[in-house]
């Protein structure tokens, strides 16, 4: 019994990881924040569309939506796999 | 002018109407005039938490749909001078909330109150929305958990979206951290987290710490707001929360672990 305690102790303590998650998730979420509703859409079939020609990883692109004064810039990042 | 408060936090359980019963009871004690408001329309339980379930005639609901006026509605509280409690409906269905209806109560009460508290439901759905959409400010309840902290963020991106200060691109809603349900003696053994990780990962002005205490059950079985129990420590956390929102500055309590002496070791002495 004694023994089972001193190997829990070992373990990390959940609060960090639970600290670790939500700082992950947060930052997900508040990228996302203010985008217009179609972005995950446009998201995902911007992927199935380049997945036509090359293989491409979920991750592999990145989509984000910026505002200036009186215009708005769709910037599109996509990381294809060396060939 | 009234300032109108939202009492908010996307999860359900964590605090909100204790919260609301409790601050808005705060107030009226320092003379404040207030009225706290139920948008939980369907599922009421600010009356139960105020202890005047049997004084409701007319609700929210009847007042928007003009069955009845709002001083008809309106419950004096027993206890203290200065507060009222507008109720929500029990039997309607959420849609019968308007945001006309709503705006139109509000600004009756501004010109009566000082502070008009939302005691807003769980969840982001239309009483949700409609509780903060007019708001100044808002008090964010979070406990020390995972799912309420995310929650939590999610409000504050609503609040910074769907409200009529973030439509109109007036001053945003002034954002207030409250944590409830806090156990210094978890933190310790590191299996909660810490008051620091939540500000870190919310960023927002804390506004108050609640332990977790057997005062808050104590209370809502009795149906009197926490903020009466004067010697819990529920209670004199509140108390300091008040005196923030009324702009004083007061130190942090019941954060760290109390140390306990020999005679409550030796005999279990609980938490007041």
């Amino acid at each position: 019994m004694k023994l089972l305690e001193f190997l829990k102790r070992e373990r990390r303590k959940s609060a960090s990881v639970a600290k670790e998650r939500l700082q992950i998730i947060v930052a997900h979420q508040r990228s996302q924040r203010g985008q217009p509703d179609y972005m995950p859409m446009l998201e995902r079939e911007l992927l199935e569309v380049i997945r036509r020609y090359v293989h491409v990883d979920d991750d592999a692109i990145q989509i984000s939506l910026d505002s200036e004064d009186n215009c708005s810039v769709l910037e599109l990042n996509v990381t294809l796999p060396k060939s | 002018m009234a300032k109108i408060i939202v009492v908010t936090s996307g999860k359900g359980g964590v605090g909100k109407t204790t919260s609301a019963a409790a601050i808005s009871t705060g107030l009226a004690l320092r003379g404040k005039k207030t009225v706290v408001i139920d948008f939980d329309v369907g599922l009421r339980n600010l009356d139960l938490i105020m202890g005047c379930e049997r004084r409701v005639v007319y609700d929210l609901v009847n007042v928007i749909q003009g069955e009845a006026g709002l001083n008809q509605a309106l419950i004096r509280d027993k206890r203290v001078e200065n507060l009222f409690i507008l109720p929500a409906s029990q039997t309607r269905d959420k849609d019968a909330l308007t945001q006309e209806g709503v705006a139109e109560i509000l600004e009756k009460l501004k010109e009566d109150f000082d502070f008009i508290l939302c005691d807003s439901p769980a969840g982001i759905e239309r009483g949700a929305q409609l509780a903060m959409y007019f708001a100044d400010e808002a008090i964010v309840v979070t406990n020390p958990e995972v799912s309420s902290v995310r929650d939590s963020d999610r409000i504050l991106g609503l609040l910074a979206s769907k409200t009529r200060r973030a439509e109109r691109g007036e001053d945003p809603i002034k954002e207030h951290l409250l944590v409830t349900r806090y156990n210094p003696e978890r933190v310790t053994s590191g299996d909660m987290l810490t008051l620091d990780d939540i500000r870190e990962i919310l960023a927002i002005n804390l506004l108050g710490l609640i332990p977790e205490s057997e005062a808050v059950l104590r209370a809502s079985n009795q149906g009197v707001p926490v903020t009466h129990d004067i010697s819990s420590d529920a209670g004199q956390a509140y108390s300091d929360t008040v005196s923030r929102l009324l702009g004083e500055d007061m130190p942090l309590r019941f954060h760290e672990m109390q140390r306990k002496g020999l005679l409550s070791r030796m005999f279990g002495g609980g938490r007041r």
